[in-house]
C-alpha cells in the first residue's frame, strides 16, 4: 500500500515536471512562435504558470484532490467532466478484458498443471508464453484482419452507435478486449500453473489424499485455496501493463477511453488534460493495488490486515 | 580473482571444458536458442544488407500502381503511395534493431551500476533508492515516453533514453539480489581485508561473478525493448517517416484495414511478431544455459 502511494507521489512529480516544467514556455507552446511577446506572458500570467514551481505544484494537487482538475487549454472547458467520461469508458473496456482473462487464465494454469508435461500442458504454456510477449497493437491488428475483415464477425471499430444498450456495447468491445487478454492471459496462466505444482506437490496435499478425501474436494478445497493466493497478486501488478496496454488498444480502436484521452492531449499539448488524465490513471492504478492487498488477505489467513 | 564455483565435470566427460565454453556448447545444443537465434540473425541481416537484396526501392512511390494487391511482381502487395512492401519489411528492420538494443545497453549499464551500488552497500542507500526504483517500475514505459515525448519531443535519442531509464531498475533488482549472495562469500571479505577500494571490490571482483544473471536480465530485455519501441512508433513516437519501420508502416496503414486492404499491416505485424518471439526464444534459451 505504501509503495502505491510512493509509485503516485512519483507520478505526479513526472507529470508535473514532464507538463509544466520541461516544456518551457507553456505561453509559447500554446500560442506558436509567432505570437506578441505581451500575449504570451499575459497568457502564461492567466494559466498560473509564472509562480514559483512549490506554489504551482501545491496549487495543482489541492485543486486535484477537491475535483478541479484545470481547464483544458484545447477545448476551453473543464477536464474533469472528460476525465470521467473517458475513466468510465476504459474500465468497461478493462472489465470485459479482465472478466474475461482471470477466469480462462487460471483455468488454463490450472489444466496445465494437471497435465504437467504432457501435450496440453505444453501448447497453454508455450502458446500463453508466445501470445504474452506480443505488442498490443499487433495482435490487435492480426485480430481485426482476422475477424473483421475476412471472417467479418465482429465490427473493427469500437465506436458503437448512439443509445446503443448493454449488449450491443458489450458486442463492440469484444474484439478490443482480445488484445488486452491474449497479453495477459500468459501471465495468469504461468502464474496459476506454478502455484498449481507447488501445492499438489507440498504435504498438505498429500496428507489429504492419503486421508481418502475425493480427487475433486482435494483440488478444490486444498490445493487451488493455496495455488491461487500468488495469482491475485500478479493479476493486480498486471493492472498497470493493462492500463499501458489501453493507450495503444484504444488508439487502434479509436475508442474515448483515458488512454486515448491523454495520447490526444499530448500530441495537441494539451496539458492540463494530459496531467489530469495520467494521475487519474496513478489514482486507479493505487486503488486496485489497494484491493489486491486486501483480497489476498482475506483468501490468506496467514496474513490479516494490521496483525501485526 | 575468480571464485566461480566451477562444479566438477561428470566422470564419463573425459575432456575438461572452461566455463565459457560449456555454456556456448549447451546454448548449441538448446534447440529453443537457435530457432530464436536464427529468426534474430535472419532480421540482422536485413537491417545490414536489406536493401542489396530488396527487389525495389523502399522509399521510392509509384501512384499508379498505389494498393496493389500481393502478385508476381509485389510479392507483398504496394502500400497506398505505391511502395513496395515486401521491400519496405526487408528495410523495415533497421530503425527497430538499432535503437531496441541501444536501448537495452543503455539499460544494462544504468541497471548494474545501481545494482551493484545497493547491493554492495545495502543501509538506508539501498532501502530509499530500492523504494523509489519499485515505485518507478509500477509506472508503464507508454505513461513514460508520453511525458518525455511531450517535454523533450520526439527523436529517437529520446526513445532509447525513456526505455533504457525504464527498464533500468528492473535490471538493477536482479543484479541487486544476485549482488546480496555473492558479498557474503569469502573472496569478497580477502579483498576488503586487503583494503580494496568499494569500488575495485564492486566493479572488479564481484561483477565478473554476477555476469550471468545479467546476461539473462538483458536478453529478456531486449524482446521487452523491441516490444517498447515497436509500440512507440505505432503511436507516432520515435521513429519517423519516411522510414519503412514495421510500427510506423502500421500506424500509417490501419486507418484502411476496412477497405480490405490486408497486405498493408499484416506483413509488418508478422515481421515484428517474429522478431519479437525470436528475441524471447534466444533469451530463453540462455536463460536456460546459464542456468543448468
Amino acid at each position: 500500500m505504501s509503495l502505491s502511494l510512493v509509485t503516485l507521489f512519483l507520478l505526479s512529480i513526472m507529470v508535473f515536471l514532464g507538463g509544466q516544467v520541461l516544456p518551457g514556455n507553456v505561453g509559447r507552446a500554446i500560442l506558436g512562435p509567432f505570437a506578441d511577446q505581451r500575449a504570451v506572458e499575459a497568457l502564461n500570467h492567466t494559466l498560473g504558470v509564472d509562480r514559483p514551481l512549490l506554489t504551482q505544484y501545491a496549487t495543482w494537487i489541492w485543486n486535484f484532490v477537491q475535483g478541479d482538475m484545470g481547464t483544458s487549454y484545447i477545448f476551453r472547458s473543464p477536464v474533469a467532466p472528460f476525465v470521467i467520461g473517458a475513466l468510465g469508458n476504459s474500465m468497461k473496456l478493462a472489465a470485459v478484458a479482465f472478466v474475461l482473462v482471470v477466469p480462462i487464465g487460471i483455468l488454463g494454469g490450472v489444466i496445465a498443471a494437471l497435465n504437467l508435461n504432457r501435450p496440453l500442458d505444453r501448447i497453454i504454456s508455450l502458446g500463453g508464453l508466445s501470445v504474452t510477449v506480443l505488442p498490443e497493437f499487433v495482435t490487435g491488428i492480426i485480430l481485426i484482419l482476422i475477424f473483421g475483415v475476412w471472417l467479418r464477425w465482429l465490427p473493427i471499430s469500437a465506436a458503437w452507435p448512439k443509445d446503443a444498450g448493454f449488449f450491443t456495447q458489450l458486442y463492440y468491445l469484444i474484439l478490443p478486449s482480445l488484445p488486452l487478454f491474449l497479453v495477459l492471459f500468459g501471465y495468469i496462466a504461468r502464474m496459476a500453473r506454478s502455484g498449481m505444482i507447488e501445492a499438489l506437490d507440498s504435504d498438505y496435499t498429500r496428507t489429504a489424499v492419503l486421508k481418502g478425501l475425493p480427487w475433486r474436494t482435494v483440488i478444490w478445497r486444498h490445493v487451488l485455496r493455496n495455488a491461487l493466493l500468488p495469482t491475485i497478486t500478479v493479476i493486480a501488478t498486471q493492472t498497470g501493463y493493462l492500463i499501458g496496454g489501453l493507450v495503444v488498444i484504444e488508439t487502434l480502436f479509436r475508442y474515448q477511453g483515458i488512454g486515448s484521452l491523454i495520447f490526444t492531449a499530448a500530441r495537441g499539448k494539451d496539458f492540463p488534460m494530459l496531467e489530469s488524465g495520467i494521475l487519474t490513471i496513478g489514482i486507479v492504478y493505487a486503488v486496485a493495488t489497494l484491493i489486491a492487498d486486501f483480497l489476498y488477505s482475506v483468501l490468506n489467513p496467514r496474513i490479516r490486515l494490521g496483525s501485526d | 580473482m575468480s571464485a566461480v564455483q566451477t562444479t566438477s565435470p561428470p566422470p564419463d566427460d573425459t575432456r575438461r571444458r572452461s566455463p565459457m565454453a560449456e555454456v556456448v556448447f549447451s546454448l548449441l545444443r538448446s534447440k529453443t536458442f537457435l530457432v530464436g537465434f536464427a529468426i534474430v540473425l535472419f532480421w540482422v541481416a536485413c537491417a545490414l544488407f536489406g536493401e542489396h537484396f530488396a527487389p525495389y526501392d523502399p522509399l521510392a512511390d509509384d501512384i499508379i500502381n498505389a494498393l496493389a494487391p500481393p502478385s508476381r511482381e509485389h510479392w507483398f502487395g504496394t502500400d497506398q503511395i505505391g511502395r513496395d512492401v515486401f521491400s519496405r519489411v526487408i528495410v523495415g528492420s533497421r530503425d527497430i534493431l538499432t535503437v531496441a538494443p541501444l536501448a537495452t545497453l543503455l539499460a544494462t549499464v544504468a541497471g548494474t551500476a545501481l545494482g551493484l551500488l545497493t547491493g554492495y552497500f545495502r543501509g538506508i542507500v539501498d532501502d530509499v533508492v530500492s523504494r523509489i526504483l519499485e515505485a518507478f517500475m509500477a509506472i508503464p514505459v507508454v505513461i513514460v515516453a508520453l511525458l518525455a515525448i511531450v517535454a523533450l519531443g520526439t527523436s529517437k535519442t529520446t526513445v532509447i533514453v525513456v526505455i533504457g531509464l525504464s527498464f533500468a531498475p528492473i535490471i538493477a533488482r536482479t543484479v541487486r539480489s544476485a549482488v546480496l549472495a555473492e558479498r557474503e562469500l569469502d573472496y569478497v571479505a580477502a579483498a576488503q581485508l586487503r583494503h580494496e577500494s568499494a569500488v575495485h571490490t564492486m566493479f572488479v571482483e564481484i561483477l565478473p561473478n554476477v555476469i550471468p544473471p545479467i546476461l539473462v536480465e538483458t536478453t529478456v530485455r531486449l524482446g521487452y525493448a523491441i516490444f517498447a519501441v515497436a509500440t512507440l512508433s505505432f503511436m507516432g513516437f520515435g521513429i519517423q517517416p519516411p522510414s519503412p519501420d514495421w510500427g510506423l508502416s502500421i500506424s500509417s496503414n490501419y486507418g484502411m484495414i476496412g477497405g480490405g486492404f490486408w497486405w498493408t499491416v499484416l506483413f509488418d505485424a508478422l515481421a515484428i511478431a517474429s522478431l519479437v518471439i525470436g528475441v524471447n526464444l534466444a533469451a530463453d534459451g540462455v536463460h536456460g544455459a546459464l542456468n543448468d
